[in-house]
């Protein structure tokens, strides 16, 4: 049993997309707009939910593996994943892992030596990692959108 | 910083990166399966191999190997092949290079897989840098990369060589921190040809003049080297001695011809279906033209059957047509190169390929408005072109098109084994259960 995990990485990165300021931009001669001081930058998602750009990919959820009766852990079948793989994974983390070459969205346990993947939803039940069995974590998700419509 | 090994951190050093097997490797990425698995990636059209993974060129698949001879041998062996998916290593070789654009302020990005950093004046280690380099491209992309690190570009290409060829170097070779004996081994061991930019037929003439290894032309007189080749051979020579002669490119100097050219997924026989595909490739020509904000003063079409079935019928021609005024305008260019299509289209030809060539590029600014040949408001065309590009950028290429590109596309490439857009279309998304 063998866990891939990689040092941190600091980093620091301009957001990529910024969009134009939505007010005050034209003045007229001699009297300066009232709303002026007020401008500002339109809120971006990937200012919030994007850290490392290059590191960022997305993945759409199949099944109900991780859908959870607690509202905040869980994750409905057709959710988009912001999946980033500049973090490294900890215990507890959400992570896009490898498993016999295919990948699986799980919850990481990783206390001591042992080491599981761990489906929010208790029909299934958690992956134990054998002697023989490579698990390589591809990257931490760190948010997921659901369209409710 | 604690350099034992005696090496000048001030001297201009080089590194270069390449990631290995770039396109297999990227289709890896999302394929996890394909890991230790030979695995190759087909051209334009699945016509022949175009990467290999290092399990396929063990099975002694070669470089540009027709498919369609290879398939009973693919089968038998588990090779496993992908049509070529532009889009994707596209937007991974952007995220390589931006990452790599943190490790130097200069950077020279040379292919789509590989780039040179300028180490000068970088007080941290230099191998240990670059394998602080392949971590981050590694864990950030999931593409491996190797680095070589010399005083002169052409050294870091060969060192860059050495390090992806032999496993104990680890993925980074630093060329100076060689002992000359070790550098002498190293170029010896070497054919000539493995040096940037010594093609096969200057190797073959080298032979004659009893130049067999890199070792070989570095010890040769440079000068005789200049008048039997030509003074960038003679460069060459100098960098392979240390002597830098090829200098780093920071910005990709705009290009000056644009070309866009396929072949056909089948035969095509008639004029208007020439002329979708010439409008198409007109409509992408003419988008890049208008990204690095030039002007095409002239333009080029050419047809031709297929030389490869000597049975067919066979017919190649191409006009380059001045234009009237210098122009980025996809309608404009479009009718132009049409026009072009019926002087030289002639029937009962089964056509192969097709292609369009913009030429005499100019910036857009050093363009004179023309006084009496204003076919269109210039204004409202560019709008219409600022348009077009905006909507294709936003929901794929070719969303919005001149209606002469057609709808059919029957002449389409052929790309039976194409895996999804992963990184660049929502409805492709890779997905995780």
């Amino acid at each position: 049993m063998s866990l891939h995990l990689h040092p941190p990485i600091p980093a620091a990165l301009e957001a990529k997309s910024l969009y134009l300021p939505v007010m005050g931009v034209s003045v007229s001669a001699g009297f300066p707009s009232p709303a002026e001081d007020w401008a500002e930058e339109r809120v971006d998602l990937n200012q919030r939910y994007v850290q490392h750009p290059e590191a960022t990919f997305y993945f759409t959820v199949a099944g109900d593996s991780m859908v959870s009766s607690l509202a905040e852990r869980s994750i409905p079948d057709g959710a988009t994943l912001i999946v980033d793989r500049a973090l490294s994974a900890k215990h507890d983390d959400i992570v896009v892992a490898v498993i016999d070459g295919d990948f699986t969205v799980k919850r990481l346990y990783c206390r001591g030596a042992r080491l599981a993947l761990i489906a929010e939803n208790p029909v299934y039940p958690p992956i134990v990692l054998g002697e023989e069995q490579e698990l390589s974590i591809w990257g931490v998700v760190t948010a997921w959108i659901a369209r409710p419509r | 910083m604690g350099r034992s090994d005696g090496v000048d951190s001030e001297a201009a050093m080089i590194a270069l990166v390449d990631v290995n097997n770039f396109y297999v490797s990227c289709q890896r990425v999302f394929e996890p399966k394909l890991m230790g698995k030979p695995v190759v990636v087909l051209s334009n059209n699945d016509g022949c191999v175009v990467a290999r993974s290092s399990e396929a060129k063990a099975l002694g698949i070669k470089m540009a190997a027709p498919w369609h001879q290879l398939r009973d041998f693919a089968q038998q062996e588990g090779i496993i092949a992908r049509s070529s998916n532009y889009a994707l290593y596209a937007d991974m070789s952007h995220r390589v290079m931006t990452i790599l654009s943190r490790f130097s302020p200069n950077q020279e990005i040379y292919s789509i897989d590989e780039c040179f950093l300028s180490f000068d004046g970088l007080l941290q280690d230099h191998t240990e840098l670059a394998q602080d380099i392949r971590r981050t491209v590694l864990q950030w992309t999931g593409l491996p990369v190797c680095v070589g690190i010399a005083p002169t570009k052409t050294l870091a290409k060969l060192a860059n060589h050495i390090a992806k060829k032999q496993a104990p170097f680890n993925g980074v070779c630093a060329w100076q921190q060689l002992n000359p004996n070790q550098q002498d081994a190293q170029m010896q061991a070497l054919p000539v040809g493995d040096v940037w930019g010594i093609g096969r037929r200057i190797s073959e003439r080298m032979a004659q003049e009893g130049i067999h290894t890199i070792a070989d032309l570095r010890a040769s007189n440079a000068d005789q080297i200049r008048q039997r080749h030509s003074i960038v051979v003679q460069r060459t020579v100098h960098e392979l001695r240390g002597i830098p002669s090829i200098e780093l490119e920071e910005s990709t100097p705009d290009k000056q011809q644009i070309l866009c050219s396929r072949s056909f997924g089948q035969e095509i026989y008639t004029e208007q279906e020439l002329g979708e595909a010439i409008s198409t490739y007109i409509a992408r020509a003419a988008e890049k033209l208008r990204q690095q904000g030039s002007l095409a003063g002239s333009l080029a079409v050419f047809i031709r059957t297929n030389p490869f079935r000597p049975k067919d019928p066979q017919y190649s021609q191409h006009i380059l047509v001045p234009l009237t005024q210098a122009s980025d305008d996809t309608l404009l260019l479009t009718r132009a190169a049409l026009w072009v299509l019926k002087r030289i289209y002639r029937t009962g030809f089964a056509y192969a390929k097709a292609g369009v060539m913009l030429c005499d590029l100019q910036p857009r600014t050093a363009v004179q408005g023309h006084l009496f040949l204003q076919t269109a408001d210039p204004i409202k065309r560019a709008a219409l072109n600022k348009v077009m590009d905006d909507i294709n950028r936003q929901w794929g290429r070719g969303s919005i098109r001149v209606a002469s590109a057609g709808f059919n596309h029957g002449w389409k490439m052929r790309q039976n084994t194409l895996s999804p857009y992963w990184t660049t279309r929502w409805a492709d998304l890779p997905i995780v259960r």
